[in-house]
């Protein structure tokens, strides 16, 4: 039976309950949100995000390599290296589907929310959108990440706040510490993206299709009292370890 | 279809079959019998050729739209193979223009005129066009360190990967006269001396005359002969089975030679290699391999001389062409890979050796290959 998001919303709640159920694979499983006006759980058949991820393969020519970890649906934060813009909508393409469809990459709102094309984009991806400019004391931004994730999802930081032009890697922002701080329970995966500030780099509207390589390395978690420092580095480092792994 | 075609790309078939049965008969030796890196690597290589036999084969099949469909296979290669090229260059951020200028307009240009049949654009577009847009679109873009450098990596990458690779299918444009150019030009002064005027339809059949182009018709016109005679040709010219078969076996008759001439290199180096001719470079190639691959592949070529335009010591001269021009691009290929510190053009796929390891040979014979066919046994007027 086919469900649309009108239709459902006039419906009972014992409907609803029914349409939650996964009958039919295509359908993304609504994730339980408490807070569902974050973002409103949708339940059609996602078009845009499927060509998303296809056009990412064929532009970014991307190969994955798990090193030490393999591909799960268990709760997890995936922190990468940020170097061009399609790193959001790559990561997310190069995980397995079922493992996508729980994911939601955050992104810059001030970004993905210039111009309806980019909008769209944005949700077809998941994306989660926070807003860089204005923080505000209770809505900071790793206390709308966690519950966007509830406790089903997972999610794609950039822990080095904005793109990087340099070849070396910038200092992580606190962020990632905070989360794995309150959520001691999410894996936290390091991953690097090699090559594709060169498919798109800062600045420039075409991308050239080159290869580039996303390499997934091994969960690390925060240890009991250690300081944010020392856990900023060492996370920053097992993301530049994947270079040459 | 041809009977020539159906007996060549039949033939390749059962050399294809046995081939794999071998591999497959390997394979399930026991370790230890067999030499199983080997085995893999011809394993490897058998599927590649299967992908190869069946992309021509099936375009010999569809001949109506045969040319459109290898013209835009081969685009899709050479788009790999620069692919591949490029992400192992150096370029910096101001090359990123100018690349998306030689990834989206020139290499699909190139091979539209191909397709087009524009011999006279698609042999200057890159290395006159491209050649001077290149340097001038990366200085625009203001970054000079390493200015030369990083153009002529470019202008390398392109000419290589896309301008003599699309050689290849360019084979099918040519209009190969069938019968060599020497027995032609006596038909022609034959004609000219009207000697022929009496000569029955099955008579110049058996004179090869059938096979004749156009302009064959046209200087028969110019030197007289009756007007009769011409049209009965025209009509046995229009019944030839496949116009273009002749290039497309031109085509597949060059592909194989130049994948053989690998196997035979190596299975020879292999067998009797001692004096490895720069051990920097390549290890596995010695002057034993190159000079008894040539020699077997010289073998093969001329006994496949029936299914080209060529008679049996043309056909063993080309040949050797392919092998030296074919081993000259390996060696390249692989010096530029040992500059880079890559062993595959392919390692970011994972498995796989890149596209371009697997084409190496063929960029740098097809060019050779394509021009020597075009003067020495094509109707150039047609």
């Amino acid at each position: 039976m086919r469900y649309s998001q009108d239709t459902m919303n006039s419906r009972s709640l014992i409907h609803r309950a029914t349409a939650t159920l996964p009958a039919n694979g295509r359908w993304q499983r609504p994730i339980a949100r408490p807070f569902s006006h974050v973002h409103p759980p949708r339940l059609r058949w996602n078009m845009t995000g499927k060509v998303l991820a296809i056009l990412a393969k064929l532009f970014s020519g991307y190969t994955v390599r798990w090193i030490d970890c393999q591909p799960d649906t268990c709760q997890r934060v995936y922190f990468a290296n940020h170097t061009s813009h399609l790193d959001a909508v790559v990561l997310w393409s190069a995980l397995p589907p079922e493992v996508r469809s729980l994911t939601r990459p955050v992104a810059a709102k001030d970004y993905w929310e210039r111009g309806r094309l980019r909008r769209h984009l944005a949700e077809s991806f998941n994306a989660l959108l926070i807003d860089r400019k204005n923080i505000k004391v209770h809505q900071s931004p790793v206390d709308q990440m966690l519950r966007a994730i509830g406790d089903t999802g997972s999610l794609i930081v950039f822990p080095e706040g904005g793109r990087n032009t340099d070849e070396e890697m910038s200092k992580f922002k606190s962020g990632l510490y905070y989360l794995a701080k309150k959520r001691p329970d999410l894996e936290l995966v390091p991953v690097h993206m090699d090559n594709l500030n060169r498919v798109l780099p800062r600045g420039e509207f075409l991308p050239i299709p080159l290869l580039s390589c996303i390499s997934f390395g091994a969960p690390i978690w925060l240890e009991a009292g250690e300081p944010k420092l020392d856990f900023l580095n060492r996370a920053r480092e097992a993301v530049r370890r994947l270079k040459d792994a | 279809m041809h009977l020539k075609t159906v007996l060549l790309v039949g033939g390749v078939l059962l050399l294809l079959g046995a081939a794999t049965a071998v591999v497959q008969f390997l394979k399930r030796q026991p370790e230890g019998g067999t030499d199983s890196a080997l085995v893999r690597l011809f394993d490897q290589r058998i599927r590649v050729w299967w992908m190869m036999w069946s992309i021509l084969a099936a375009a010999f099949l569809f001949s109506g739209a045969a040319k459109t469909v290898i013209v835009f296979l081969f685009f899709l290669l050479s788009f790999w193979a620069l692919r591949e090229f490029i992400t192992l260059t150096p370029t910096r951020r101001g090359d990123h223009r100018a690349l998306g200028w030689v990834f989206f307009c020139f290499t699909p240009a190139q091979f539209i005129l191909i397709g087009m049949d524009n011999y006279g654009m698609y042999s200057v577009l890159i290395p006159v066009y491209a050649f001077l847009f290149i340097p001038a679109r990366v200085a625009l873009a203001g970054d000079y360190k390493r200015f030369q450098d990083r153009t002529a990596t470019i202008q390398a990458g392109l000419m290589i990967c896309v301008y003599c690779f699309s050689y290849t299918p360019a084979l099918l444009t040519l209009d190969v006269v069938s019968v060599n150019h020497r027995e032609l030009k006596a038909i022609a002064e034959e004609i000219e001396t009207q000697e022929v005027e009496g000569l029955s339809i099955s008579e110049f059949s058996a004179l090869g005359i059938l096979q004749a182009t156009k302009s064959d018709l046209t200087k028969m016109d110019e030197a007289g002969v009756s007007e009769d005679l011409i049209e009965q040709i025209g009509v046995a010219q229009d019944e030839r089975p496949v116009s273009g078969s002749a290039a497309a076996r031109l085509l597949f008759f060059f592909v194989l030679i130049v994948q053989v001439s690998d196997v035979f290199q190596y299975g020879c180096g292999k067998l009797f290699g001692r004096r490895v001719i720069a051990p920097a470079i390549s290890p596995g190639k010695t002057w034993e391999g190159l000079i008894g691959g040539a020699a077997c592949t010289m073998l093969l070529g001329t006994a496949l001389h029936w299914a080209t335009p060529f008679n049996p010591w043309e056909a063993a001269g080309m040949s050797l062409v392919i092998v030296v021009m074919g081993f000259g691009g390996g060696m390249t290929m692989s010096a530029i890979k040992r500059d880079r510190g890559v062993r595959d053009y392919g390692t970011l796929v994972e498995g796989h050796g890149g596209v371009l390891d697997r084409i190496d040979s063929i960029c740098f014979a097809a060019p050779v290959f394509f021009h020597l066919t075009r003067y020495y046994f094509s109707d150039i007027a047609g």
